[in-house]
């Protein structure tokens, strides 16, 4: 939790990763250009006092990522994304096992998400079953420009991709987070488009679908089929660090968001370990709309911040929060319930 | 022979499809090499990773802005330091095109994906021009009610309307004097009632692109520590 001026906020970490980018489990070029790619974005977009040796961005150890995220980041619940990249890692870059391994020992910090590929098949809805099963999972965690053997990634509305979807709403797994790279099938089509998005949005309605990133590096297609399908969310990783280095961008990144989707749509995230909850949270809470663009994007509030930092989060994935850190419900609204 | 400065100026007008932005202001140029009439030219990126389709679109521009030159025979243009580096510099230098050079993850041309980012430059930079015509007093409705002859005129104006009319030329939509002012990507002219939000749309666009740019300058410079891009004006 955060406190400040007499103000509480929860803080739910929407996406962090428990990674291992070294040379002994990088599989090959392919392995060490996306490790080299985080450490450029966690350089150029951190503090300089946050900015970490090579070396330990590689691979940081459990009692470090303990130490930033629960002890000094003011995190209270965090989520695991997995990233398998099964083809640039010879153990995957971090996988559901080994972040539930993680959580099992730290209990209540931790919610662990899996993942699914489509190209699968069957084989992958069994093992989608059993992971349900074994880690009880509420979310997966999907990166459409993952590379499988000669496959350069996938979309969402793939006939596979359907059916698995189908199998998630089955068991309950109702958060689905998307996360958009530079690849997919055909590579000559813009791989960071949305619009299966929209499409399986529009089929799953039992469904949450989480844009991670939202939706950047294409924003405004993210801001627009988030005004036509209220079941899609934006993650803020990747965009919050920018609250640093450009403080009026960010504050129009998220009164973009705030007009398009609402402050009840959005999640915190750090991405941990490319950069830190504790900065990222300070400066959230210090967040004020510049004057010159309130008129057209409104000013963001308190209760605004607490429901993006923790609250939205928090009713995605059924966690209990205390009393003192939730926004009063609206005098109607609470009318409403008594009646 | 023909100089350094003159390829360098050849190149100025090959953009970055997705940010709308000149590739030599972004600094993606590393080296100019001329030797007699054959011309090489080296290019970096942001990251590793960046788009491979993006990315041979600049390469292949590159490469025929610089044969446009009266006194070049031949010209090779060099992508380093990306994963499709190969690929790229094959397909582009041996004129192979894009899927030829992605034979099995590739099933057209570019044409299509230039075309979706020439419309999203069109909406960029009428969302510049249009929120410098808010400033004087203009409102949206008003607006859809202009052709291009009533479009005030004045100091930064001037420049964000040639950048407009530029990009329209560049997807054949209408530029003369009695054009309407506010088209969408198609070139169809907006009702007044539905210009408040094309343009909100429009701001959407253009800051989208704006904070790409920002974030792919950055990240070059942390890549390159030599690097120095320079950008347009910012809205922001």
């Amino acid at each position: 939790m955060y406190e400040k001026d007499g103000e509480k906020y929860y803080i739910v970490d929407g996406h962090v990763h428990f990674w291992d980018g070294s040379p002994e489990n990088q599989l090959n070029k392919y392995g060490k250009g996306f490790i080299n790619c985080f450490y450029d974005y966690h350089q150029n977009l951190s503090p300089e006092e946050y900015v970490w040796p090579r070396e330990k961005f590689e691979k940081y150890s459990e009692e470090t990522m303990m130490k930033d995220l629960f002890e000094d980041g003011y995190v209270d619940k965090a989520i695991f994304q997995p990233t398998y990249l099964t083809d640039f890692y010879v153990d995957g870059f971090n996988t559901t096992a080994k972040n539930a391994a993680l959580a099992d020992k730290h209990p209540g910090k931790f919610i662990a998400n899996g993942a699914f590929d489509p190209r699968d098949g069957d084989k992958g809805l069994a093992k989608l079953e059993q992971d349900a099963e074994t880690y009880g999972l509420k979310g997966v965690k999907l990166y459409t420009a993952e590379w499988r053997g000669d496959s350069r990634g996938y979309k969402l509305d793939d006939p596979w991709c359907m059916k698995f979807l189908e199998k998630c709403e089955e068991l309950g797994i109702k958060n689905i987070h998307i996360h958009k790279g530079p690849t997919i099938w055909p590579l000559n089509k813009d791989a960071f488009n949305v619009d299966d998005v929209d499409h399986v949005a529009s089929d799953f309605t039992g469904l949450n679908f989480i844009v991670e990133h939202v939706g950047l590096p294409r924003l405004e297609d993210f801001c627009w089929i988030g005004t036509q399908e209220p079941n899609v969310y934006g993650g803020l990783a990747v965009a919050m660090p920018f609250i640093h280095s450009r403080p009026r961008y960010f504050a129009k990144i998220v009164g973009e968001l705030c007009y398009w989707l609402g402050d009840d749509r959005l999640t915190f995230a750090s991405d941990y370990a490319i950069w830190h909850p504790k900065w990222l949270v300070e400066k959230f809470v210090d967040l004020q709309m510049p004057e010159d663009m309130v008129s057209e994007l409104g000013e963001i509030t308190n209760d605004m911040k607490r429901n993006i930092l923790g609250l939205n989060a928090a009713r995605l994935y059924d966690i209990e929060v205390p009393e003192e850190f939730r926004v009063p419900a609206e005098p109607e609204a609470a009318m409403a319930a008594n009646a | 022979m023909v100089d350094d400065a003159t390829v360098i100026d050849a190149i100025r007008p090959v953009r970055d499809p997705e940010l709308d932005e000149s590739i030599v202001a972004l600094d993606f140029v590393t080296s100019v090499v001329v030797v007699d009439d054959h011309v090489t030219v080296r290019l970096r990126l942001p990251t590793y990773f960046c788009a491979p389709n993006f990315s041979y679109l600049m390469v292949a521009d590159v490469r025929e802005a610089v044969l446009g030159l009266p006194d070049v025979a031949s010209a090779e243009v060099l992508l380093e330091d990306h994963f499709t580096s190969d690929e790229i510099n094959d397909g582009v230098n041996s004129e192979r095109g894009f899927e030829a050079s992605f034979p099995q993850y590739a099933d057209g041309e570019l044409d299509d994906l230039r075309l979706l980012f020439r419309r999203k430059a069109l909406m960029s930079r009428q969302y510049r021009l249009t929120r410098r015509l808010r400033d004087t007093g203009l409102t949206p409705a008003e607006m859809a009610s202009l052709t291009l002859r009533q479009v005030p005129r004045g100091d930064h104006l001037d420049e964000h309307l040639d950048e407009y009319l530029e990009a329209r030329g560049e997807l054949h939509i209408a530029t003369d004097p009695d054009a309407p002012l506010l088209v969408d990507g198609a070139g169809r002219p907006v009702a007044a009632d539905a210009a408040e939000e094309h343009l909100a749309r429009a701001r959407g666009v253009a800051f989208s692109a704006e904070l790409n740019a920002e974030f792919c300058s950055g990240v070059l410079a942390t890549r390159y520590p030599d690097a120095r891009p320079s950008r347009r004006e910012e809205t922001v």
